[in-house]
């Protein structure tokens, strides 16, 4: 290496540029496979380090309790991950649940069947999650954020105003089993999960309107310009949000044998946490199912391990708190990385 | 699909514009414009900034709508209300922002909106993607149109500028049946790449299809272009055969000096 100080021929100059370019592009398609893989290597990092730090986390009961926990944020951030693959946000969520809870435990005191109660439910937050898309779309809102924070609000007060601020017990048995009892060795709210889990999985990746969800996320003036019915495919993301919600008060009222109008308190706050951890990026477009999940999980192992390790629950906001900036600053570094590939593409040929 | 379609009316020009007028408010932005265009021809759509070159083509791909005056494919006229109406009437636009789907790949972007899919007793929303049959048209399009995109099962958004416009231009290919319009395509990209998508553009034509480009690039014009329209505040002022001969006659069209 003498010849430095020299001038160099601009060919053999071109070629050493070229040659940092490529060095730069491997390293850089190497941070960003990490960065696509980073939930599940965290997550599972942490299931690792927490095996050794308590002796009862591995234990087949607490696993089966993580699971149980989660279930409902696991099914309602799957309903969420579509809302923010679509550049979107539903802050009703737990107040959709707490009012699906009041009204099926209204419905079964007034005599109705196990079926019915269930229906009530689900239907219920099918309901508000139809007025979230229906007023965002076509009420030309700048923003689902309005919205679905006055329906957060609403839904909420209606529920508090129909079971007189307290919890209504009493829940039909089936419900009840459903929610606390295990099959075959797994909590059975599991099964739920791992149905709803099953048909988002079909629905976005195999479907034409699946597709279409990506598209609209990608970029909406683009999906119009391709003939992409935008705006059904926006309600549609709100309706399953909602749908998901009702899900969910089914597993936690058959949990907690009850309905209730505090049920759900945070749980957008849990459920766009865990869509943001898990991967999904929150500039739409990006993610699927397995990123709802991973994060939901992720999220219930961080709550239990903290619990074991006897922290407070004050600290656990905390925490939850940190992980999600976290993850949103690796989304914006996968952004950026992306440019820069971009650029050194151009820059070096195909 | 395009076979009979490409024997029928050979006496028409495939596209003409008829009297175009479009404002908005008090501004004219086209006013009483004719434009015909052939199969198998290039024409070029030149002007200065804010001529009504983009007016123009929006009204021919759908995004705007008349306020007088025709659009005529295949002699016959047509009421282009959405892009959606453009695209199933044969014409595809290459827009100058591109309008690709950077979440999606190169296949998702060339099907998007017309997915194919089955089984055809399904509503076509809830059908099931075939994605196969898509990716293996994708990858004998881009063979067929010499375009090289090794990655083609990244997103969109790590590709090259060139390779976003070669995306978007062999997109317009896949369905395209009479008319494509391209906005600026080489705009935004270095002399290698223009080359390569100039390649482009010329195979689109040999495919029979008329093609309408708006470029600046004069040498681009006089290269590839059969005929030249030239617009100025809203009107046609000019139409001619570009040569390297008339390239400065062409100019001051434009800039109506």
């Amino acid at each position: 290496m003498t010849g430095m100080d020299e001038p160099l021929d601009p060919e053999v100059a071109e070629q050493r540029a070229s040659a940092v370019a490529n060095s730069e592009r491997i390293a850089v398609a190497i941070c960003l496979k990490m960065l696509g893989a980073g939930a599940i290597l965290i997550l599972f990092g942490l299931v690792l380090a927490l095996s050794f730090l308590s002796p009862y986390f591995l234990s087949p009961r607490n696993l089966g309790n993580i699971l149980a926990q989660t279930a409902v944020i696991c099914v309602v951030a799957m309903g969420q991950h579509l809302v923010i693959l679509t550049k979107g946000i539903d802050l009703s969520v737990g107040s959709n649940l707490a009012l699906a809870s009041v009204l099926g435990a209204l419905s079964f005191h007034a005599g109705a069947s196990t079926l019915t109660v269930v229906t009530v439910m689900v239907a219920a937050g099918a309901a508000v999650g139809a007025v979230n898309g229906l007023f965002y779309v076509y009420g030309r809102l700048p923003h689902p954020f309005i919205i679905t924070l006055a329906t957060l609000s609403i839904a909420r007060g209606i529920a508090l105003q129909l079971a007189d601020g307290r919890a209504i017990p009493g829940m039909p048995p089936a419900i009840r089993s459903l929610g606390q009892e295990a099959f075959a060795g797994l909590p059975g709210s599991v099964f739920v999960v791992a149905g709803v889990a099953g048909l988002m999985f079909v629905l976005t990746q195999s479907t034409v309107w699946g597709r279409w969800m990506y598209a609209v996320g990608g970029r909406v003036d683009a999906a119009v310009r391709m003939g992409i019915p935008v705006s059904a495919v926006l309600v549609s993301t709100y309706l399953i949000s909602g749908t998901c919600a009702g899900i969910g008060a089914v597993l936690l009222a058959g949990r907690t044998d009850a309905g209730s109008p505090l049920f759900g308190s945070l749980l957008e706050l849990d459920t766009i946490a865990a869509v943001i951890i898990g991967g999904a990026s929150f500039l739409g477009g990006r993610g699927h199912i397995g990123h709802a999940l991973i994060g939901a999980i992720m999220i219930g192992v961080i709550r239990n391990a903290l619990n074991l390790m006897n922290v407070g629950v004050f600290y656990q906001l905390i925490v939850i708190g940190v992980v999600i900036v976290v993850a949103v600053e690796a989304d914006v570094l996968r952004n950026h990385l992306e440019s820069r590939m971009r650029v050194l593409r151009t820059e070096t040929g195909p | 699909m395009t076979q009979h379609q490409l024997a029928a009316h050979p006496q028409h020009p495939v596209l003409s514009v008829r009297g175009a007028c479009k404002r908005f408010g008090s501004v004219v932005a086209l006013d009483d414009v004719s434009i015909d265009v052939d199969r198998g021809e290039i024409l070029a759509l030149l002007g200065d900034n804010g001529a009504g070159k983009s007016t123009l083509i929006k009204c021919i791909s759908g995004v705007h709508r008349l306020d007088a005056g025709e659009v005529v494919i295949d002699g016959a006229a047509n009421v282009l209300r959405s892009p959606a109406d453009a695209r199933s009437a044969g014409i595809e636009t290459v827009y100058q922002d591109l309008a690709l789907f950077d979440n999606l790949t190169p296949a998702q972007n060339f099907f998007a909106g017309r997915e194919i899919a089955g089984p055809k007793w399904l509503p076509r929303a809830m059908r099931f993607l075939n994605k196969r049959r898509m990716d293996e048209q994708t990858r004998s399009l881009i063979q067929s149109l010499n375009v090289s995109l090794p990655h083609l099962n990244a997103v969109v958004a790590l590709m090259s500028g060139g390779q976003r416009q070669a995306i978007a231009v062999a997109r317009s290919a896949v369905f395209a049946r009479k008319v494509v319009i391209l906005d600026e395509p080489t705009a935004a990209l270095g002399l290698r790449e223009s080359r390569k998508v100039l390649d482009l553009i010329g195979a689109l034509r040999d495919r029979g299809n008329a093609i309408i480009l708006i470029t600046h690039n004069m040498e681009h014009v006089t290269e590839l272009a059969g005929r030249a329209v030239v617009l100025r505040q809203g009107r046609k002022v000019g139409e001619l055969v570009p040569t390297h001969g008339n390239k400065q006659e062409l100019v001051s069209m434009i800039v109506g000096a």
